[in-house]
């Protein structure tokens, strides 16, 4: 089992054809190298390694770590119960009017390329309390919603879905299609050829879309922060936290910056081989 | 959908497809008796696999029907339009398509669990079909551990376990290496027989339907350019792809 693969990789490796490249290019990736690790780098040669361990044990630090775990498992989630559809949808899309598949796919891929701070200004148009819909919502309910928790799941839910379903419709796209009308031939059910051969063939890519979704929404800034703002223990997530403590006592923001890395590559390890075509190809 | 038993006997399929794809037309009638297997042939692009997908209810009617015995599966005029798994039609699509996810047992047990039956019930009937197409020992292989010829007995049983009223054979042995093709088809036609219900399949070549099936259907182009036995093509062929299939061998 282990020895085919590796066999297998190693012949490709041998078999790859020589392809010189002038070295200028070369250089040129070097240095794009050294610009995506140097900053890394200095993170990592700067922190306050010696005190890390009270920096960390702080009330304040445990309370954003806790706050940013939460609320980016509850987006993750509302992105998971709202974005799989969608993109469902949009893998079936083919057959719909081009205006219509372009305007769906338009109106997902805008988050993406929107500055957060942008996308926090928004929602706060939307549900502020004077806000299109948080007006009438306050009048009936006496809910609002900026400035609190919901709103740090919301930002975050903005900003992290697009990874989500463009991922997942890219996983859905390389299911054969013929294996879902081989199981309806079979007498499944629309529900259970997805939950029994659909759902299924597509899980390492839905799982890749929702580990990408987790990492954005747990790295989510200016979305939170316009939105939510950063009350201790409501709002002020990790990266907000960074941010503040950066401006009172540094070597706590490195401390903190250095725990949001370390979620990081968290999530590139549990990624390993799993990026998805559609996110990175 | 309550049980298979309520379903009337088997009988024989007919079908009138019309159906438009792009700029391409298929306008096909054709009949499969029970018991009695159709060959359908034709060049690349006729239309044969678009015919089989209609009558599964893969593909929908612009008009035309699909009976098989009493049932009405589909016909445009009376507005019936049956989804593909309320037709009892089985396909062994080309290239199979297994489940790739699921074992040997699993993709056969796949259809009646499909149907509601019991976890239990629908691995015991899983177990016999494995065990008269002998898949026995491969039962907890993935399809991807599986050859050429496992794999299309795998998917012939997975299509017979769901116990359908009309079988449909998208060029069953096309993926198959030549040195075991004979034996495979030997095997097929077998099972074919053994069915007893209305059959199509997509044949590739004279063996096929010399093996496979009691009268066949050309078609070009979308639509039927000659109806007969095998011997009747050969003895007389309607077309320059007639006359080359028939006589190839």
């Amino acid at each position: 089992m282990s020895a085919g693969p590796q066999r297998r990789r190693a012949f490709r490796a041998r078999a790859r054809p020589r392809r010189g490249l002038p070295w200028p290019v070369v250089v040129a990736g070097l240095g794009a190298v050294a610009v995506l690790t140097l900053p890394l780098l200095a993170l990592l040669l700067r922190a306050p390694w010696g005190q890390l361990g009270e920096l960390l044990a702080r009330e304040s630090t445990l309370s954003a770590l806790g706050l940013s775990l939460g609320t980016a498992a509850i987006s993750t989630l509302l992105c998971l119960l709202l974005g799989l559809p969608l993109a469902l949808v949009l893998s079936r899309s083919d057959d719909a009017p081009p205006l219509v598949r372009r305007g769906l796919r338009a109106l997902v891929t805008i988050p993406l390329v929107l500055p957060p701070v942008v996308g926090g200004l928004a929602l706060l148009l939307l549900l502020g309390r004077t806000g299109v819909l948080g007006a009438p919502l306050e009048a009936l309910t006496g809910i609002t919603i900026p400035f609190t928790t919901a709103a740090v799941v919301l930002a975050q839910t903005f900003v992290a879905m697009p990874f989500l379903v463009l991922a997942v419709e890219g996983a859905l796209r390389g299911v054969d299609p013929a294996t879902a009308t081989a199981a309806e031939t079979l007498g499944a059910s629309r529900l259970t050829v997805l939950r029994r051969v659909t759902l299924p063939l597509a899980a390492p890519g839905i799982l890749a879309g929702t580990v990408l979704c987790a990492a954005r929404a747990l790295g989510e800034f200016g979305a939170t922060i316009t939105f939510a703002g950063s009350f201790p223990g409501t709002t002020q997530t990790l990266p907000v936290a960074t941010y503040l403590e950066l401006q009172r006592d540094p070597e706590a923001a490195v401390a903190l910056a250095l725990v949001l890395v370390a979620v990081a590559l968290v999530t590139l390890v549990a990624m390993r081989d799993r990026w998805v075509p559609g996110v990175t190809a | 959908m309550n049980g298979a038993d309520a379903r009337p006997a088997p009988g024989d399929l007919e079908a009138a497809l019309l159906l438009h794809r792009g700029s391409f037309t298929l306008d096909v009638a054709l009949t499969a008796r029970a018991g009695h297997p159709l060959a359908l042939i034709g060049p690349n692009g006729a239309g044969k696999s678009t015919a089989l997908l209609a009558i599964a209810g893969a593909l929908a009617l612009d008009a035309g029907h699909v009976h098989v015995g009493s049932r009405v599966l589909a016909d445009a005029v009376a507005g019936v339009d049956r989804p593909a798994a309320e037709r009892a039609v089985g396909v062994v699509f080309q290239g199979y398509a297994l489940f790739p996810h699921l074992t040997v047992r699993e993709n056969v047990a796949f259809g009646p669990r499909a149907q509601g039956r019991g976890r239990a019930t629908a691995l015991r009937e899983a177990e016999e079909w494995m065990a008269r197409f002998g898949l026995t020992a491969l039962a907890e292989r993935l399809p991807g551990q599986l050859s050429g010829g496992q794999a299309q007995r795998v998917a012939l049983a997975r299509a017979l376990a769901a116990r359908p009223q009309a079988l449909l054979l998208d060029e069953p042995l096309s993926a198959l290496d030549v040195e075991v093709r004979g034996a495979v088809r030997a095997d097929l036609a077998g099972h074919v027989r053994a069915f007893g219900g209305a059959t199509v399949v997509v044949a590739h070549d004279r063996d096929d339907v010399a093996a496979l099936a009691d009268h066949v259907v050309a078609i070009e182009g979308g639509s039927v350019v000659q109806r007969g036995t095998l011997d009747e093509l050969t003895a007389a062929p309607a077309t320059e792809f007639v006359r080359r299939f028939t006589a190839s061998s």
